[in-house]
């Protein structure tokens, strides 16, 4: 008779095994605030079609220190989401060929990451120009 | 052991499926100089210490395969891992997370060999050649297409890296699916449509959760995240494909 008899370990608490599943968890759990930020810039469309006095109200409840602190860590939160993703990127990317050579990892995710950066900072210069 | 002799404490997880309901933790002394590898760490116990201590190896040079195991709680080779890197610490070894033991540090790789036949790991000719034809000539190009994926050596390193296999053991996974796509890249292979089954079904690529750590592990850089994130795209156009070109259902 076979005393075969296979162990199967279990898989219990797998993600605090290992720094690497644990950054990719926060990873995956920073996706939540990309979210959660959808939804407020969504509520405040839904306020704008609403007419001026909901608009209004509703920049003024963004402006209770709840929010910005909110706002602050969404912040912090994307910035890891962004650096992590662009992290990953070549990874999941087909191979880029320029001039015969395949563009090598540091390469994608550096270009990814300057771009999101000048992205942010466009953004930031347009906003400034209109409430200033 | 001489006087004098630096010695080192090997953690193994043990099990003897005919004695134990579940493995448990059993630690050696032994001598250590420090050109020694962690596979001749275990080797020396069973040579010394125990001779029922059960792992695989071959080559003692990182090209069998053969001799994977958790280090650490990392997955690793352990003819190319040092004990030097962890003295005086002690080195915990396990047998390949992810996998059932079978018994102490060696695995049940069944399910692994069943999906690499089912990749249909061999070149599918895109059309019949007779020999007086000659060989098939390839570029560089076309060969750089592919050739990363094939240094694969079957050490599974990548499947205990990744939780996506732990958590459903029907997932094709990292190593199959990269030697999966080193045929189906090749300019010579005419079998992708076959293949395509498997990359889209139930058990196919969209297990992966783009971890990455499968790459990370990997010794011989095959990088086979790579490999199952572009089937990933090739996939959905594979999918969009057959409505313009409807040939029968997904498995
Ligand atoms: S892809 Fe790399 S880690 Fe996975 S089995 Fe092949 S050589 Fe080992
Ligand atoms: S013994 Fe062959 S790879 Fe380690």
């Amino acid at each position: 008779m076979s005393k075969r008899r296979p162990y199967v370990r279990s898989m219990d608490g797998w993600w605090r095994r290992n720094p690497y599943f644990v950054e990719y968890m926060i990873h995956e759990g920073t996706a939540l605030f990309v979210a959660a930020y959808a939804g407020i810039l969504l509520a405040g469309l839904v306020r704008l079609a609403e007419g001026e006095a909901a608009w209004n109200a509703w920049l003024a409840a963004l402006k209770n220190p709840w929010y910005v602190g909110f706002h602050l860590f969404a912040l912090a939160a994307l910035a890891y989401h962004s650096f992590t993703w662009f992290k990953i990127m070549p990874r999941t990317m087909p191979p880029v060929i320029v001039e015969g050579q395949r563009l090598p990892a540091w390469v994608i995710t550096g270009g990814g990451l300057a771009a999101a950066v000048v992205a942010s900072l466009i953004l930031l210069g347009v906003v400034w120009g209109m409430v200033r | 052991m001489a006087e004098g002799q630096k010695t080192i404490e090997i953690e193994v997880l043990r099990y003897h499926p005919e004695n134990d309901t579940e493995p448990h933790a059993q630690v050696f002394e032994i001598p250590f100089t420090d050109d020694m590898s962690v596979l001749q760490g275990v080797q020396y116990i069973k040579d010394h210490l125990d001779g029922s201590l059960s792992f695989r190896w071959s080559c003692r040079m990182a090209i069998c395969g053969s001799c994977g195991m958790m280090i650490n709680g990392v997955p690793s080779l352990s003819c190319q891992t040092f004990l030097r890197d962890y003295y005086p610490a002690r080195v915990r070894v396990e047998a390949l997370a992810h996998f059932p033991i079978e018994r102490d540090l060696v695995v049940n790789m069944e399910g692994f060999i069943e999906k690499l036949e089912s990749i249909q790991p061999y070149i599918i000719p895109r059309e019949a050649r007779t020999l007086s034809e000659g060989e098939y000539l390839q570029t560089p190009e076309q060969l750089g297409a592919y050739e990363q994926f094939s240094s694969c050596i079957n050490c599974l390193l990548c499947y205990a890296a990744c939780p996506q296999f732990g958590l459903n053991s029907r997932f094709v996974g990292p190593a199959a699916l990269a030697l999966l796509h080193r045929y189906n890249a090749d300019s010579r292979d005419g079998g992708k449509a076959e293949r395509m089954e498997l990359v889209n079904s139930e058990d196919g690529v969209f297990n992966c959760t783009a971890v990455g750590y499968c790459s990370e592990v990997c010794p011989k850089h095959v990088d086979p995240a790579n490999a199952v994130n572009q089937n990933k795209t090739n996939s959905a156009i594979d999918y969009f494909l057959r409505f313009l070109a409807p040939k029968g259902g997904a498995r």
